[in-house]
């Protein structure tokens, strides 16, 4: 399998491929992290206020949540296309693109977390002395996190999948090796690039329940050891 | 966006082998047959397991590997397998592949969250399985088939767009065009047909929703 000549004979798995375009692989995982946690980053910044916004103004609901919905419908070729006259062939293009996206997931989660919070936990702290901001800080965020955590995992693994069509305009991280692999039908290139990506999302997606746990102590001393 | 409508109102870019015409039949002809095999395969067993009340697992966790796998890295995995040569297969198989897991899962989930109250007054009526299954599970079940439903076409309209970026037909062949040409008008043109396709897509199928779906009355 990993003999020299398997790239001359265009193996689907080939050793030698690895070793001799570890650097051209490395900075194509590198490209597609950094495009992923910046729209990630980027659409959590956005989704947490227009959430706190949308129910604190419930008319905006169904406009706030229609308008994402509708972007979400719009497939990923055709937004970074649509976005191609305003940002031009950039990085800042694709993350644009992903931050659409990941705001419909986003901020839906964020507003499910929210209304979970229990309405007496609400009264409890209120009748404490709680202001709106300590509030929403020490008791409802907290507390909404474990069904945030779950739509930043899921906005995540999303855009990870997601980038590699911004190898369209050069920026796709592991889907410009998938793109430069085609025109020659490079087997091995098309695999690992691919294998890499679904590993990265994997990856992304344990790392982040790591995180969540870490943030929500509380929920593992109820839970059953091991579950959820 | 005035070059973008001026493409789009030149007639020469309707007609002929790579035209708007042509393209569009193609998207329309693999999303409708992908969408047709996904649920021949998809509906049948997630409504299945919804009525035994097994395979939840299986049946949840589909949807979740259906997210974390690139559409373009199936596609082009495809497109360098000796597949490439057998005409729409690989771009339909791709299709299949991602209309399955919203379906299976919303076919499972919907029957699995029906009222077990309603399941068992049916049971003491005397209901069998099957009878149970038509005239209770399905119909509550119902409105969260159809959100899968809308999900998985959804989903095809998009992957069916991002095959052109490995060399296979449908509309996004006139972006890919575009960018070849660096041509921005005409990758603004193909971007939003391709929208304007998806969204159409949605509302044709929201409001077979709202006509087939029956809805418990309001209380």
């Amino acid at each position: 399998m990993s003999a020299p000549n398997c790239l001359v004979g265009n193996d689907w798995i080939c050793g030698e491929y690895l070793r001799t375009r570890r650097e051209e692989l490395t900075d194509a995982l590198v490209q597609h992290i950094g495009l992923t946690a910046a729209s990630v980053a980027i659409a959590l910044l956005v989704a947490v206020p227009l959430a706190l916004l949308v129910r604190a103004r419930p008319r905006l609901a169904a406009p706030v949540l229609g308008l994402t919905t509708l972007l979400y419908t719009v497939p990923s070729l055709a937004m970074f296309s649509l976005l191609l006259p305003v940002l031009g062939l950039s990085s800042a293009l694709v993350v644009t693109g992903l931050v659409l996206y990941a705001l419909t997931i986003l901020v839906r989660n964020t507003l499910a977390g929210l209304e979970a919070v229990p309405a007496e936990t609400r009264e409890a702290a209120r009748g404490l002395g709680f202001g709106p901001w300590r509030l929403l800080w020490q008791v409802e965020l907290p507390l909404a996190l474990p069904v945030l955590m779950a739509g930043v995992r899921m906005a995540t693994v999303t855009t990870i999948a997601l980038t590699t069509v911004g190898s369209v305009v050069g920026r796709g991280g592991l889907g410009n090796l998938i793109e430069d692999a085609l025109p020659t039908f490079f087997k091995a290139q098309v695999l690992a690039a691919s294998v890499l990506c679904v590993l990265l999302a994997v990856v992304a997606d344990l790392l982040l329940l790591g995180v969540q746990r870490l943030l929500t102590p509380w929920s593992r001393a109820q839970g059953a050891p091991g579950g959820g | 966006m005035t070059d973008a409508w001026a493409w789009l109102t030149t007639g020469a870019h309707w007609t002929g082998e790579e035209g708007v015409g042509a393209r569009l039949a193609e998207h329309v002809y693999v999303s409708v047959l992908a969408l047709l095999i996904a649920g021949a395969l998809a509906l049948p067993l997630g409504l299945w397991l919804g009525h035994l009340g097994r395979g939840g697992a299986l049946a949840v966790n589909v949807s979740n590997v259906g997210r974390a796998v690139p559409v373009f890295a199936v596609l082009a995995l495809f497109m360098v397998s000796p597949l490439r040569n057998a005409g729409y297969v690989p771009t339909v198989t791709a299709l299949v592949l991602f209309a399955i897991p919203p379906l299976l899962t919303n076919a499972y989930v919907g029957v699995r969250e029906v009222d077990r109250a309603a399941v068992r007054a049916a049971r003491g009526m005397g209901m069998t399985g099957g009878q149970v299954f038509r005239r209770v599970e399905l119909p509550l079940a119902a409105p969260v088939v159809m959100t899968g439903v809308r999900s998985a076409a959804v989903q095809v309209v998009a992957t069916a767009t991002i095959a052109a970026m490995v060399g296979q037909g449908g509309l996004g062949r006139i972006i890919t065009a575009g960018f070849a040409l660096y041509d921005t008008a005409q990758v603004v043109a193909g971007a939003v047909l391709v929208a304007l396709l998806a969204l159409v897509v949605e509302g044709v199928l929201v409001a077979l929703d709202r006509l087939l779906v029956p809805r418990p009355p309001r209380t």
